[in-house]
């Protein structure tokens, strides 16, 4: 019997993390002024895995993002500027706590509503969630130590506006520098993907964070421009895509907001020929199909030397054959659903048009599940610079790889770019890194390694990728308003 | 990298039409892949698979200064029915001993299909002459067994005489004649994956049908990491020459969990032809009566009494 198992090979047995410990409401409201507000309008969230209908959440209104503003701007103006930053600390600490006391049903959710594997919502989004309000919980009482000189206050009302791709980590990376700060805010979560925010409510509550500090709106891109374009709003902070971030600056030209903008990436992965390529070749697979691809700094370009490419390509193939798709929620799953209809017609037509202007694709056989939104992982061979799968940001588990000969064409293929918001070097060589790295206009270059984040490290991009840093130091001036700023005299 | 070693004239005959790049390893990434392959969930019929394969990967091992004719006689029942309460668990691959009771050994398994496997050349530590290595093979194969561990010359290694652990190969190899040769790395002693990758590449290029991790007389020894290092290079030996080489990771695997790990690491980087226990072996003394109990759990949906599996 074991003869014709061997046969099959070593097939994993389903392995599913019970849905059990969520529990969903069948409709929810708009989270403002700590209390939960009836929107007018409603729409339905799904999982992508499945089209199911999950819930219907709210789609606020320009009425209701004013009232969550007011709220936002009533507690700031009465206890939450006022506090001793001590105490701002206290409850950031608190709330990073009840993430990692509440994780497991936090990443049950953030992967039943955005299609993402279980065990990166589980070893990735939550443990850095949580991490990024303890790292801010303890800047709140030392903000003069880390500007010093400079008197830094809270510039007031900040809206946020966050993706679809990380839901409740990018909601940390708003909201955690933000509160510490002390500052109050609005956020907007992702159309498709407000659950794990609307989750999040309850872990205010049970840190009792004051009413008002905090408040989400949920709904689609009218929601976002409201908040936007609202006049008590002191900041605005977007993470998305590259377009949007463009209108948003539209808008704001003139009226005296501050703006943080975190945009798309067309990051280059640069293999030198002395690469430990087995490694490499688990980063190239980590850069590009982590999160179904759908990862600003994807490392979306491979910049493979051509001396070893077609062992470098011949090893990433055979290992795109081991990648397991399918059910998010199943503990083997590497790879999970595409986030939405929309986005799965993106990636289609951008492979479409690689297949279209030459390039070789190339995708494992692999069996998707007939409902949801799925795409096969994909690599595309021959291309060239000028392939559009090379300059637009396909937000998808799709990798155009192409070759330099030189360290230098590396770097100029690698620049030559509009956007420049992460990438990674693979050499044995540590000078070669720095060489490299020097050169690189991207926000952060990893070596030998992708995809690494950390609080304490500044995260953002160049040119097109837009501006202003997230964690670290750099993820607080945003937030805070120095002695000797424009604003000051200009108000 | 610059510290590449030389390697010695001849290197790359075995390995016609060329070898594999020597290349690097790097230690961050090579660890959090072995890390996140160790995560799989490996449940239901899929586990039970991976059992039963795991008895039948096992070398049973005794390597003591105390072992006698009557331990191995108990140790050969044993790796011939594993579990007496249910003969559907099949026999382990060998039993691993001392040259001086391979024919011991011998005239317990005979005709049972389970082969004998003999530590030679100054095992453990190989710090001995060539003539006398030679001979220590000479005569565990002159006994009867089926199979030869090696030790390399880890000094010679570790001081650059890479030539001189090459041509010690070459010669056990001739003296195994019709025995298959595995080549123990003693990767504990060997400081880098660099070097664990390098002295895989040599013994394979000197002819050893199986490479493997340890004597199990030290501590730090088949990790996870260092196994994927060497199912690494038994790949691009592969890829490059089509020539099969075995892997025996051995030292330290004591729980069903940790050779369920084991399995899943070689599947998803060499795939299902290495599943077999002509490619793949475990050298183990303690660990097959955990598998053994995981075994009859899965089968009776019950937790078990360590006490009802027998000790050898």
């Amino acid at each position: 019997m074991t003869e014709e198992l061997a046969f099959r090979g070593f097939e994993y047995a389903p392995a599913p993390e019970s849905r059990s410990i969520v529990r969903l409401e069948d409709a929810y409201g708009l989270f403002v002024g700590g209390r939960w507000r009836e929107p007018a309008e409603t729409y339905t969230t799904i999982s992508p895995a499945s089209e199911e209908p999950l819930a219907q959440v709210g789609q606020a209104g320009p009425e209701d993002v004013g009232a969550a503003v007011a709220a936002a701007r009533e507690a700031f103006a009465g206890q939450w500027s006022a506090l001793r930053p001590a105490e701002r600390a206290k409850y950031l600490y608190r709330i990073a706590r009840l993430l990692q006391e509440r994780a497991r049903e936090f990443a049950v959710l953030e992967s039943l509503n955005g299609g993402k594997p279980i065990k990166e919502s589980r070893d990735v989004d939550l443990p850095l969630a949580a991490a990024h309000f303890f790292y801010y919980a303890g800047w709140a009482d030392k903000l003069e130590y880390a500007f010093p000189n400079r008197r830094p206050r809270p510039i007031g009302v900040a809206g946020q506006i966050i993706p679809w791709n990380f839901p409740l980590l990018m909601l940390a990376w708003k909201i955690a520098p933000a509160l510490a700060a002390g500052n109050t805010v609005v956020l907007k979560p992702a159309e498709t993907t407000p659950l794990t925010a609307l989750l999040f409510c309850d872990v205010l509550r049970q840190a009792e964070l004051p009413r008002g500090v905090v408040n989400i709106v949920t709904g689609d891109g009218r929601t976002g421009a409201a908040l936007v374009s609202h006049p008590d709003v002191d900041k605005i902070a977007f993470t998305g895509s590259t377009e949007v971030g463009k209108a948003i600056q539209r808008e704001l030209a003139g009226t005296g907001k501050g703006l943080t903008l975190e945009l798309g990436g067309k990051a280059a992965n640069i293999v030198f020929d002395d690469a430990p390529l087995d490694q490499a070749v688990e980063g190239i697979v980590n850069g590009i199909f982590f999160n179904q691809g759908h990862v600003c700094c994807a490392g979306s370009r491979l910049l493979v030397q051509e001396s070893i490419q077609q062992p470098l390509i011949d090893k990433l193939k055979r290992r795109l054959g081991t990648l397991r798709v399918g059910d998010p929620l199943d503990k083997n799953t590497d790879v999970g659903a595409i986030n939405s209809a929309a986005q799965l017609q993106r990636i289609e037509e951008l492979v479409a048009a690689g297949e279209q202007e030459g390039a070789e694709i190339y995708q494992p056989p692999c069996r998707l599940p007939e409902q949801g939104y799925w795409f096969a992982p994909t690599v595309f061979t021959n291309v060239a610079q000028s392939h559009r799968i090379a300059q637009e940001e396909i937000f998808g588990p799709v990798l155009s790889a192409l070759t330099f000969r030189t360290p230098e064409e590396a770097v100029e293929k690698a620049n030559n770019t509009a956007y420049g918001l992460s990438a990674g070097v693979w050499t044995e060589k540590g000078s070669r890194i720095l060489w490299t790295a020097q050169r690189l206009r991207a926000g952060v270059v990893w070596a030998n390694t992708f995809n690494r984040f950390d609080p304490t490290s500044p995260f953002g991009g160049y040119k097109e990728s837009g501006f202003g840093r997230e964690g670290g130091l750099h993820g607080l001036e945003p937030y805070l308003r120095f002695d000797g700023d424009a604003t000051e005299w200009g108000g | 990298m610059s510290s590449t070693p030389v390697l010695p004239g001849g290197f790359e005959l075995p390995l016609e039409p060329r070898l594999p790049r020597i290349g690097a390893v790097d230690q961050v990434a090579l660890e959090e892949r072995a890390a996140s392959l160790a995560k799989r969930s490996i449940k239901q019929e899929s586990k039970r698979f991976a059992l039963e394969l795991a008895v039948r990967m096992m070398d049973l091992t005794t390597l003591e200064g105390s072992d006698t004719p009557g331990k191995v006689a108990a140790l050969a029942a044993k790796a011939i029915q594993p579990d007496p309460a249910d003969p559907s668990v099949p026999s382990c691959a060998a039993i691993c001993v001392y040259p001086n009771l391979v024919p011991a050994a011998v005239a317990r398994v005979r005709g049972t299909g389970v082969k004998v496997a003999s530590v030679a050349t100054a095992f453990p530590s190989g710090q001995s002459s060539l003539a006398v290595k030679l001979l220590d093979v000479e005569e565990a194969v002159a006994f009867g067994a089926d199979e030869i561990d090696m030790v390399i010359d880890r000094g010679a290694f570790l001081s650059g005489r890479y030539a001189k652990v090459y041509d010690e190969i070459v010669r056990v190899k001739e003296a195994c004649a019709a025995a298959h040769l595995k080549v123990i790395l003693e990767t504990g002693e060997l400081g880098t994956y660099d070097n664990v990758r390098r002295a895989s590449l040599l013994a394979m290029a000197a002819g050893a049908d199986f490479i493997k991790t340890s004597t199990g007389k030290l501590p730090k020894a088949a990790t996870l990491p260092m196994l994927l290092c060497m199912l690494e290079a038994i790949r691009d030996v592969h890829d490059e020459t089509g020539r099969v080489v075995g892997m025996k990771p051995a030292g330290g695997i004591r729980t069903a969990k940790q050779a369920i790990q084991n399995l899943v690491i070689v599947s998803e980087t060499l795939g299902p032809d290495w599943l077999t226990p002509d490619r793949f072996r475990l050298g183990a003394s303690s660990l097959l009566n955990d598998v053994l109990m995981q075994i009859r759990t899965q089968k009776t949906g019950r937790y078990q009494n360590p006490e009802y599996f027998t000790r050898d």
